[in-house]
């Protein structure tokens, strides 16, 4: 192949559709890339946070009087202290920003300290004396909905019920199949834990802020408010961040960081330690899900009944969205004519939950499979035949009367995966490590089972019900270099790369520089609800093709060919004759073009009473294989391979891509057989990655992956979000499959091994 | 803190360092993070459990949280800024980018330090080898499949230069 024919098919390297390197590859490999973590500043002070070791309790005074006699300790703040708002939240502002009155969660924030040492600001927590009134607890969901149960907060327990009612209320199937199923309390666990500095300014009405979060806008104007400045005085630039998964979206420690640097005027720098982190952060909901599938005797699925509930703890964080995308992804990626859908979140007094990868979707989705294996076992069809028959098409009506007109392939999610090759049998002999339990080598090989099962889920694209979840950025081109300006949080999944990609192939011009991540631009929303190359990559595509054009222009005005006949071809423009070929460097000499862009998706609605209306922007679609060996003695799990494939619309950077399908997974599976917050009264049991186990690299299957690419028409770069898909869908076939190897019910994940033996 | 005034030297990536001011109870990751000016290694956990602040000490990788700063004041010890000189990358690094198993990059330097430990001291680990000798270090972005990729790809790449070497 010449050069001349690959730069032509527009596929230099660091363009779309190659897997471009990132820009803060070497920074980080070198570990010279500066986390939240890694701020610092001259004279700073280090913040900590006194928290409630009660689930429900009347505080009856806070002595701080020794705590601030400790040498080294310059200032405590309580509610007293907070000269805003006294409450923050992203949908209600329902959670006070210390707790004045009552608490209402182990781990709910008190006071804050200020000291010149981590420790000092540690012992200086252990000598504030909190006199505190315990009250009875709010500790089930169910006993949440019961409108006899005192509320716990003035915004009551429900904090929203909805539900969907479609089609013909009396239908009855041929073949019936019910269960009630559990998922419990994941953590996102991201590794950088929560860190931030905090630098008043000079006149004490202002603040900067390095912070590690996925939505610095959101963030600025809940600080703000709190602090009782005006947004512009408080200004956030992003901290390197060290993964997020959902769990940065809420206020952790913004708001303390910025109270302290202002009543001390000096910086503040505060960092969470592990324990503090699953204190300091909310979790994905653990739910209860009833769900009854009515079928015809051909396996056609005619009416779904469901019944959710949410534990959304002890504030609101996100949970009426979380409720909405679950009882509107109930009924998975199949054709459904009628439901009967309720659904709640309610406030207990659990620590609070909300966003996490998969957003609601993942507790329906292992309800919305265990049945439709119920449903197979019921018609005597393979797993796979039943869920082709009711694969859901473009064009078919959702159950809130929505029209899908995304790209819906999920007949070919189902195939494609299917003709993925099966991993080999477990050797007869084989390496400890390749047995469950692994390197405890405990499992006897005489005991292992194999069992195969299968996920297929849909996942909603961007904010819901009416949201205007807009993306801004800024394009600069100079001599021929570009210049992108975003607040884009970058979080781990490389939006900074597909940025320079974006620019790349639209621009003609390799050297793309990046402006530091800030609220100096406008909002580019949330890193969340697998978006941001939807919505900041139209926003970056869009203020690029307006650079473009102008540049078009001034080569169009100088020489006299009609810009709609130029076009960018690798580094040059041309025309459409082939007569003319100026280097886009030497077109933008000696000038500066800049444009910026919002980018806002189509409007959508809130659901109507009956849970009817335009809700979500798109979907995306995936199917999963897994393949599992159990030491059925000992209920122990191995996953031996995930095979999966997935509606990208568009892959734009392979090695991103396969990296999100293969990190999803792995997360996936963590919910599936191993990673739950236990709670006991209210207290979480294992705040530590001691007790709360993670994937490692033993525990992770092999990954075969098929992308399936049918380009999305609604989308500004025919790509779809992929973050989330990766998540939802593996954890049911894991299950799945283990249900397949023994036989055991599993109505609940994780599956522990008391599980799967039955003991 | 004014536990102790008293200083002590460390030696490491070569160099011997000062350390003033130090309680005598902080970490070898608190000393090398905020007193030496060395923030590459990260700290994730607290005990151990997932590998970020993975240092070699004598040749061996340990966690630097669970090492006492003043108890390492005889080692050598070599942190991730210490593979290599500045702006070069070494193979394993190059590997990491190569093969994508960089996200957030949290657990990163850890990793590469992990995986320069393992191809050191067993320059052509088998897939088994390579996954329990990283099993300590937590990655919760990439699901490890491009780390495993990044480890293959340093291996072949050692091996062909053995390879080649004149014995």
């Amino acid at each position: 192949m010449t050069s001349a024919t690959t730069t032509r098919t527009g596929s230099r390297h660091g363009a779309l559709g190659t897997s471009a390197a990132r820009p803060d590859g070497i920074p980080k490999v070198q570990g010279r890339f500066a986390f939240s973590s890694d701020a610092w500043a001259e004279h700073m002070l280090w913040g900590a946070t006194l928290r409630s070791p009660h689930p429900h309790a009347r505080i009856r005074s806070i002595d701080v009087s020794a705590a601030l006699a400790l040498p080294g300790v310059s200032r405590i703040i309580t509610a007293n202290d907070v000269p805003g708002k006294l409450t923050y939240g992203l949908i209600a502002a329902d959670q006070p920003v210390f707790a004045r009155d009552v608490v209402r969660y182990v781990g709910e924030p008190v006071a804050a300290v200020a000291a010149d040492h981590p420790e000092t600001a540690r012992r200086a927590l252990q000598l504030i004396m909190v006199d505190y009134e315990p009250l009875p607890a709010l500790l089930t969901a169910d006993a949440a909905i019961d409108p006899a149960t005192p509320a716990i907060h003035p915004d009551g327990n429900v904090i929203r019920h909805q539900r969907i009612i479609c089609g013909d209320q009396g239908v009855r199937g041929d073949v019936v199949v019910e269960g009630t199923y559990e998922i419990g309390m994941q953590d996102q666990a991201f590794l950088g834990l929560e860190a931030a500095l905090a630098l008043p300014d000079d006149d004490g009405a202002g603040v900067e802020l390095y912070v590690a979060t996925q939505w610095l806008h959101e963030d600025r104007k809940q600080i703000a408010a709190c602090l009782g400045v005006p947004e512009e005085r408080v200004r956030l630039t992003l901290g390197g961040v060290g993964g997020a998964f959902g769990g940065r979206e809420d206020i952790s420690l913004q708001v303390h960081c910025c109270l302290l640097a202002l009543a001390t005027g000096r910086p503040i720098k505060m960092q969470y330690g592990r324990e503090e982190s699953f204190l300091g952060h909310i979790h994905r909901h653990p739910a209860s899900i009833w769900l009854r599938h009515h079928a015809s005797r051909d396996g056609i699925i005619q009416r779904i009944e469901a019944r959710l509930i949410f534990d959304g703890g002890a504030y609101a964080s996100t949970s009426s969205a979380v409720l909405i995308n679950g009882i509107t992804h109930i009924q998975g990626p199949y054709r459904c004519p009628s439901a009967t859908v309720d659904g709640w979140a309610v406030r207990t007094n659990n620590p609070p939950c909300g966003a996490m990868r998969g957003f609601g979707v993942v507790q329906a989705c292992f309800a919305h499979e265990s049945q439709m294996d119920k449903l197979a076992a019921a018609l005597r069809l393979s797993p796979v035949d039943v869920r082709l028959r009711n694969a859901m098409r473009t064009g078919d009506t959702l159950i809130t009367g929505q029209v899908i007109d995304s790209v819906a392939p999920v007949e070919r999610c189902i195939r494609e995966t299917a003709a993925l090759p099966m991993p080999p049998d477990l050797a007869s002999e084989p390496d400890p490590l390749d047995l469950p339990g692994g390197a405890g080598l405990t499992a006897d090989r005489r005991h292992v089972k194999r069992g195969v099962g299968w996920g297929v889920s849909i996942k909603n694209l961007m904010y819901s019900e009416g949201f205007d979840d807009y993306a801004t950025a800024r394009c600069t081109v100079r001599d021929g270099v570009a210049t992108l300006e975003f607040a884009t949080a970058e979080v781990g999944q490389g939006f900074v790369v597909l940025a320079q990609q974006i620019a790349r192939s639209v621009l003609g011009i390799d050297e793309v520089y990046l402006e530091p991540i800030s609220t100096n631009i406008g909002s580019a929303g949330s890193t969340s609800a697998s978006r941001q190359t939807w919505m900041s990559g139209g926003a970056v595509d869009g203020a690029c093709r307006r650079v473009r054009d102008e540049i078009l222009a001034r080569v169009a005005a100088r020489s006299g060919v009609d810009a709609s006949r130029l076009r960018i071809d690798d580094l040059d423009i041309v025309d459409d004759l082939g007569t003319l070929r100026i280097p886009v460097r030497e077109a933008t000499a000696d000038a500066v073009f800049s444009h910026t862009f919002e980018y806002h998706h189509r409007p959508t609605e809130e659901l109507d009473e009956n849970g009817q209306g335009n809700c979500h922007v798109a979907y995306a679609f995936v199917a999963h294989r897994a393949v599992v060996d159990v030491d059925v003695e000992l209920g122990l799990v191995k996953v031996v391979q995930v095979a999966t494939a997935q509606d990208v619309g568009k892959v734009l950077n392979p090695l991103a891509a396969i990296g999100q399908i293969e990190g999803g997974i792995a997360q996936g599976l963590g919910l599936a057989v191993m990673e739950e917050i236990i709670l006991d009264n209210g207290r979480l049991r294992n705040p530590s990655f001691t007790d709360y186990l993670l994937p490692t690299a033993l525990d992770a299957p092999a990954v075969v992956a098929a992308m399936i690419e049918e380009p999305e028409p609604l989308a500004p770069l025919a790509a779809k979000g992929i973050g989330e898909p990766p998540c939802i869908s593996v954890t049911p076939a894991i299950v799945a499959a283990i249900r397949a190897a023994t036989g055991a019910a599993l109505p609940r994940v994780p599956v522990r091994p008391q599980d799967v033996v039955g003991v | 803190m004014t536990d102790s005034p008293e200083f002590f030297r460390l030696t490491v990536n070569g160099e011997s360092r000062n350390v003033t001011d130090a309680w005598l109870g902080e970490s070898l990751l608190y000393v090398l993070r905020e007193r030496l000016g060395l923030p590459g290694t990260k700290g994730a956990c607290e005990q151990g459990e997932c590998g970020s602040c993975t240092v070699i000490m004598d040749g061996d990788a340990v966690c630097a949280c669970l090492v006492m700063a003043a108890d390492a004041v005889d080692a050598t010890i070599t942190t991730v800024e210490g593979l290599t000189p500045d702006a070069m990358l070494t193979d394993v690094q190059s590997s990491f980018l190569a093969a994508g198993g960089v996200q957030c990059g949290f657990c990163t330097p850890g990793l590469v330090v992990a995986v320069h430990h393992l191809l050191d001291v067993n320059p052509n680990p088998s897939e088994n080898e390579i996954r329990e000798a990283i099993s300590g270090n937590i990655c919760r972005c990439t699901g490890y499949g491009r780390i495993f990729e990044a480890v293959r790809m340093a291996r072949e790449q050692r091996v062909t230069v053995r390879v080649r070497s004149p014995r």
